[in-house]
């Protein structure tokens, strides 16, 4: 699989290290419901297609990004700076 | 000042190797006496440092990615954003740079004594360090000037395209030695000749 890093260009994939889904939404942090804290620590949906993901280029730039990612295919439609994303920005 | 050592050692022989029917494909050689400086942009002062980078230098570079300049000896690349190797053939570069560049602008760090600088160059270059590097070391991927920041089964490691047939390479000092055997097997195929 390659990813195509915005500041690197494409690399292969073991140059990156996989951080898990980019979809979930921290809880309010006065939330003292269990499950709640239960389900964003431990419940994933393991879709079929498209999905965004972390990956951390640990071999190159080291930039956070976000990558949508075929779960089929592997097809990768987009990458971003995941910090652009926080920011407001759309992988 | 105390002489810096050489990690590779005895390792390090000068003459041909390899196979000597082709003559000499790549030529390897360490660069010492080189100061190596990285040098870090907070996130909103990236133009500001590459002036004053280039202002301590005489290498003026624009902010985009990957972007090298080199000028004989001293050399600038960038190889993540906002980051930057500096490298010159003089003991001053940390305090020059520390003179234009305070804490407000970036993070100064000294590796002279943490990386060995290997420069790999001839008409074989590019093809001996793609056995060794999962990148496009052509010219159309990986323009001369560029730097790149990749791995070598999965140690870090710093490339700069230096001419058409020259690549140098950074690698961590503690992790050249081994690195420098791993080249020369590399380059046996085609020959090779060490400075």
């Amino acid at each position: 699989m390659i990813i195509k890093c915005p500041y690197c260009g494409p690399r292969d994939v073991i140059e990156f290290t996989y951080q898990g889904d980019a979809t979930r939404k921290r809880p309010e942090p006065l939330s003292n419901d269990p499950d709640v804290w239960n389900a964003y620590v431990y419940d994933r949906s393991n879709p079929s297609g498209l999905h965004r993901e972390f990956w951390l280029h640990s071999g190159g730039c080291r930039q956070h990004l976000v990558v949508t990612r075929d779960m089929t295919t592997h097809a990768i439609s987009s990458v971003a700076f995941a910090r652009d994303i926080a920011s407001g920005g759309q992988a | 000042m105390a002489e810096l050592q050489s990690p590779i050692g005895s390792a390090y022989v000068t003459g041909d190797h390899g196979n000597a029917a082709g003559g000499v494909g790549v030529t390897i050689r360490e660069r010492i006496g080189l100061s190596i400086i990285q040098i870090t942009a907070w996130s909103d002062t990236i133009p500001e440092v590459l002036t004053a980078i280039g202002s301590a230098t005489g290498l003026v570079l624009q902010n985009k990615p990957g972007l090298g300049r080199v000028a004989g000896e001293k050399s600038v690349f960038g190889f993540a954003p906002g980051r930057y190797f500096v490298v010159a053939a003089t003991p001053e570069l940390e305090l020059r740079l520390r003179s234009v560049i305070s804490a407000d602008l970036a993070t100064i760090i000294d590796l002279t004594h943490g990386r060995t600088v290997i420069r790999v160059s001839g008409p074989d270059a590019e093809w001996v360090l793609s056995k060794l590097f999962a990148i496009d070391f052509s010219e159309h991927a990986f323009p001369i000037a560029y730097g790149r920041a990749t791995l070598h089964h999965d140690i870090h490691a710093n490339i700069q395209h230096i001419d058409d047939e020259t690549f140098d390479l950074y690698v961590f000092r503690t992790f050249a030695r081994s690195f420098w055997k791993t080249l020369g097997h590399a380059a046996e195929e085609v020959g090779y000749k060490v400075e």
